[in-house]
């Protein structure tokens, strides 16, 4: 699973580098900028997600062949525990495949991060986002007819809070390096994060119960 | 009997309010101030009602969710279908009447920075998914209980994704205060009474086809148990 999301978002970021590599270096006079600098929020968080939504869509799979979410459920433990085990191997496949993706975009693109924790933190922000809600919608979809295709289109409509925040806030990190002017993403990033913890714990235990 | 006496009433006050805001109405707002045609602006009589209408049916969406996984109780979830589905097409056509008037107020049907036209746009995205869950879900229990969970999360994004957009800058009319910017407003004397005729008009109206869907529903419901009892 690992393998495949590191692959698949180093995939992602060397087709941008054929399809933008040329014109990245370019620089645009009237904002004083270069092209890559525009450019690079939006590729890296098309990487993370679609990569991460490949983690996400197999999550739940794994654990319907040979019954093993029956066996789960027998656990003398409550439901949401089940949950936040998930978020936890999720999470931790998606760090690392971020982990992997961030420095071989600095390489292709012979780009200088500025401001790396303030990074880490927009970026540890927005996937706790996107574990939170995928997860829950990874179980919700794996009992259905066409999870691989259902859940992409049903995750994409509720992250668009999470993507829309952390791109504009990768975006300002790493045009000016300061902290102080994304305090207004890093609150919907934290409210998200924190309203969406709490309802899946209140409604998970539908989302398996048979 | 009930039930064509609603349907007829809003037949007959569909008819007087459309007939009302293309005769007899005013321009809703004060013409010197318009871009291009000011009559252009008698779709607000159209536009706010039905679009106070589609977050209405998303309301009834979420609750009778949350109402179906607390009792388990079938009806809840063929309201929330119902309400789901005249949702969408009010959502749609919120969108749609919106574009045409922009396109000649604005120039452009889209213009895609604006904070109310992307929370439109991301409301209706949300319900058609939802609607696309209930068809990926064979077993009713299973379908019920799986998108009343969808209808929930769904629902408590809205506001965030509203809050994620809201540093965009803002072309729409602020019609209800507070307004940023203070203004807005500027609805009373007599387009107030064409504009609660016309709330009262789209209302009945998705009063009346969630009442059709209900009852579709039923027969639906009804048809397969009798399947299910001759086989």
């Amino acid at each position: 699973m690992l393998n495949s999301m590191m692959i698949f978002a180093l995939l992602v970021i060397v087709i941008f580098n054929y399809a933008f590599g040329n014109e990245a270096t370019l620089e645009v006079k009237v904002i004083d900028k270069k092209v890559v600098d525009l450019l690079a929020p939006g590729m890296l968080w098309i990487a993370f997600t679609f990569a991460g939504m490949l983690g996400l869509s197999r999550s739940f799979a794994g654990e319907k062949e040979e019954g093993c979410l029956e066996g789960l459920k027998l656990c003398p433990v409550d439901r949401s525990d089940i949950y936040n085990g998930k978020v936890i191997s999720n999470a931790v496949l998606m760090v690392l495949m971020e982990m992997t993706t961030i420095p071989v975009f600095v390489v292709l693109f012979s780009y200088d991060l500025k401001n790396i924790p303030g990074l880490i933190v927009v970026v540890l922000l927005g996937t706790f986002g996107f574990i939170f809600v995928g997860t829950l919608l990874s179980a919700l979809t794996v009992n259905t007819r066409t999870r691989e295709i259902l859940l992409p289109v049903i995750l994409f409509p509720v992250l668009i809070p999470v993507i829309l925040s952390a791109v504009t806030a990768t975006g300002t990190l790493l045009a000016s390096g300061e902290f102080s002017e994304i305090s207004g993403e890093l609150q919907i990033l934290a409210i998200y994060d924190i309203i969406f913890f709490i309802v899946a714990q209140l409604v998970f235990e539908y989302t398996i119960e048979d | 009997m009930r039930k064509k006496i609603l349907s007829a009433l809003t037949a007959v006050l569909i008819l007087v309010s459309a007939y009302l805001v293309f005769f007899i109405a005013p321009v809703p707002i004060d013409p010197g101030s318009a871009a291009g045609d000011p009559n252009n602006f008698k779709i607000f009589y159209f536009h706010l009602p039905i679009a106070i209408s589609a977050y209405l049916s998303f309301a009834v969406v979420f609750v009778s969710s949350i109402l179906y996984l607390r009792s388990k109780e079938q009806k809840w979830d063929i309201l929330s279908l119902s309400a789901a589905e005249v949702g969408v097409i009010f959502a749609f056509l919120t969108l749609a009447s919106g574009s045409i008037w922009a396109r000649s107020a604005w120039g452009a049907y889209w213009v895609s920075w604006d904070v109310r036209l992307n929370t439109s746009l991301i409301l209706f995205l949300i319900y058609l998914s939802y609607l696309m869950v209930r068809q990926a879900v064979e077993e009713p229990e299973k379908r019920a209980r799986l998108s009343a969970v969808f209808g929930i999360i769904g629902f408590i994004s809205v506001p965030i994704s509203f809050l994620s957009v809201r540093f965009y800058s803002r072309m729409h009319p602020c019609v209800v205060p507070p307004c940023p910017g203070g203004g807005g407003g500027g609805i009373g004397g007599v387009v107030l009474y064409y504009l609660l005729i016309n709330f009262a008009a789209y209302f009945l109206l998705v009063a009346s086809l969630m009442m059709i869907k209900i009852d579709n529903e039923r027969l639906k419901e009804k048809a397969n148990e009798l399947k299910r009892n001759n086989l």
